[in-house]
């Protein structure tokens, strides 16, 4: 399914991007909420990286942090670029819907009172919107006479579809996928990603968001893994499938070794809340090789052909 | 099958209504008749010297004797063949001053319920549109002490105003003194109308506002309307295109819900300036012991209400797909 690829320039580059919510406390008091801390990532075209880790890792905020649809009291620093060009918030404004699609969670995502057609065409596109939803619906296997289905007409498998093509209609080279699996079975969860395989074929860049992070091993070319908020570990798909001993952070291992099949074993603890953030490694208060220099920043470093933010990974 | 289902549709709506006016006029005939209102008095009120014997022959003769159950039978069966009696007061058929007196209220209603709802609804999609900035605050504070100023107060305040100081619209009445009815331009009309207007509609203006501007700060931070700005969509096309729609039906509820209190409100608001309408002839036959008038409004009202909100629920259903498909599988 998956094919070599040759080596190019990232489409989208995040670099140390944390964001913080300012917020009021009882009273007057007011803080901030780093609910993303030095955060990297990158997609090059043809590729899908998926994003793993649990909730309230900052996944979702990264997809709204592209498209520049965070909350007002939200705060960016380092640097998100498309194609090496800077996205402040005016780009992201002209780009989102255009050059960078995003496929959203649920069938929330759409107007309740808007029939599918209409929203799949999106708002002031012309005559060729109608041709290529045409095409889309075709090709995504959806009935015409969906088009003039309510959202709450439709069922699961169909709302992903619908979700998928107002993705695809934008002709936006870079798709970012926001959970596109929960609550399907497994055959729909798999048709679901195929689309998204096939879009990365045809030379798009696909980061896929996803709890679903067995399936995504076996259709993404490389894995991301968020934890509170900071991406612990980044490394080919193939790593993950070979097992725990290829993966370089302890969190990533933990994450393997939690899965159904490959033991079921949880580790205690859980990820702290983004206003008790731990000194220096976020990892270290579960984690069994802690030592004192785990309290300093940890910057990404380079393992094994992967990165990994941790100073005991080998 | 398209047909079947408004046949059904129709006669639910019509089986509510019979049962709904066979309540009110049962409990409205009991207080009636429970209350210490005396119609012989009422009636030979003004003449002098009616012996005792001549008002027992009169109650006699209306069957103020007989037991209230009969009485009420009778008096629904003459209801029903389109008889409810004559007024004590006017000494006219009921059902012609309820025709003659709502059609003036009608023109006085119908112009605060539009002025309300269309003012309500545009100042409330600013203020949503501008939730929390300066045109907002301000709106907010003066909807805020709008909804907690009595109707009669706020009439009396324009009379004030606008009528006594500077005397830009008539004190009262819905034409002017000494012209014959023929002769009263459509204009006067207008003239006489406005302040009684504005009064009653103070009553739901601010509620429409602030409903409207609640559901609209909603909607802007809806999942959907998130989505619409990832898509590119700019801030005017969201309003437009997810905006209007999705805040309607509170302002909808609102509107055709305020039936009742629009009547309640036009009893005060007629009798603040004397406008002789439905509201002002309803406390006209209270004070004066009209017991057929009395009836009659109370009957016609409750039929205004019913129709309000009847009118609100088939809107439900062609505002909001949801809603239709529950109405179907009811």
């Amino acid at each position: 399914m998956k094919k070599e690829r040759m080596e190019n320039a990232p489409l989208l580059k995040v670099e140390d991007l944390s964001v913080s919510f300012h917020m009021y406390d009882k009273g007057l008091e007011q803080y901030d909420l780093k609910v993303i801390s030095n955060l990297s990532l990158d997609v090059k075209p043809g590729e899908i990286v998926a994003i793993a880790g649990s909730s309230g890792s900052g996944k979702s905020l990264l997809a709204h942090a592209v498209v520049g649809i965070l909350p007002e009291n939200a705060r960016l620093t380092g640097s998100i670029t498309y194609k090496g060009e800077i996205l402040d918030q005016k780009k992201k404004e002209a780009f989102r819907g255009t050059r960078i699609a995003l496929v959203p969670q649920s069938i929330a995502y759409l107007d309740p009172l808007m029939k599918v057609g209409k929203q799949v065409t999106g708002g002031d596109r012309g005559k060729e919107a109608e041709i290529s939803k045409k095409e889309i619906f075709k090709r995504f296997h959806l009935d015409e006479k969906i088009e003039k289905y309510y959202p709450f007409q439709l069922s699961g498998g169909m709302a992903r579809r619908v979700l998928v093509s107002t993705a695809v209609i934008s002709d936006a080279s870079l798709i970012i996928a926001d959970e596109p699996t929960p609550g399907l079975d497994l055959e729909m969860a798999l048709e679901a990603l195929k689309v998204f395989r096939e879009l990365a074929d045809e030379g798009k860049a696909v980061v896929l968001i996803t709890h679903d992070i067995d399936l995504a091993f076996h259709i993404a070319d490389r894995i991301a893994v968020f934890y509170a908020g900071t991406t612990v570990e980044m490394a080919k798909a193939e790593d993950f499938l070979e097992g725990a001993g290829k993966l370089r952070h302890p969190y990533s291992k933990a994450l393997w070794q939690a899965l159904p099949q490959n033991g079921f074993r949880p580790i205690p603890g859980f990820q702290p809340y983004a206003r008790y953030l731990p000194k220096g490694c976020l990892f270290s208060p579960r984690c069994p090789h802690k030592t004192k220099e785990c309290e300093n920043d940890i910057p990404m470093s380079e393992i094994r052909g992967g990165y990994v933010r941790c100073i005991h990974a080998t | 099958m398209k047909n079947k289902y408004y046949l059904k549709l129709t006669g639910k709506y019509l089986l509510r209504m019979v049962t709904l006016l066979i309540a009110v006029s049962i409990i409205s005939f009991l207080l009636v008749s429970m209350s210490p209102v005396d119609p012989v008095q009422q009636y030979v009120g003004a003449v002098p010297n009616v012996s005792m014997e001549q008002r027992a022959k009169i109650a006699e003769y209306w069957g103020l004797n007989d037991p209230p159950v009969e009485r009420f039978f009778a008096w629904g069966r003459s209801v029903l063949q389109g008889d409810f009696g004559v007024s004590l007061i006017y000494r006219r058929p009921v059902l012609d001053i309820i025709k003659e007196k709502f059609v003036t209220s009608l023109a006085l209603m119908a112009a605060a319920w539009l002025f309300s709802g269309i003012i309500g609804f545009t100042v409330g999609c600013v203020m949503g549109a501008f939730h929390g900035k300066g045109p907002d605050k301000v709106l907010k504070k003066v909807c805020l002490i709008m909804c907690s100023i009595p109707t009669f107060w706020i009439g009396i305040v324009f009379l004030m105003v606008f009528s006594v100081k500077l005397g830009w619209f008539p004190m009262g009445m819905s034409v002017p003194k000494g012209v014959p009815t023929d002769q009263v331009t459509i204009l006067q009309r207008i003239h006489h109308l406005i302040l009684p207007a504005l009064t009653l509609s103070f009553l739901s203006f601010a509620n429409v506002a602030l409903h409207t501007r609640e559901k609209l700060v909603d909607v802007l931070e809806s999942e959907y309307v998130m989505f619409a700005k990832a898509r590119g969509e700019s801030k005017w096309s969201i309003l437009k295109r997810h905006g209007l729609r999705n805040i309607m039906l509170p302002a909808v509820t609102m509107q055709f819900g305020s039936f009742s209190e629009l009547f309640g409100g036009s009893v005060l608001a007629e009798n603040v300036f004397s406008y002789p309408g439905l509201g002002a002839a309803a406390s006209a036959a209270g004070m004066g012991s009209d017991v057929p008038l009395l009836l009659g409004i109370t009957l016609f009202s409750a039929l205004f209400v019913f129709v309000g909100n009847m009118l609100a629920n088939i809107i439900y259903g062609v505002v909001d797909p949801q809603i239709r498909e529950g109405y179907r599988n009811e």
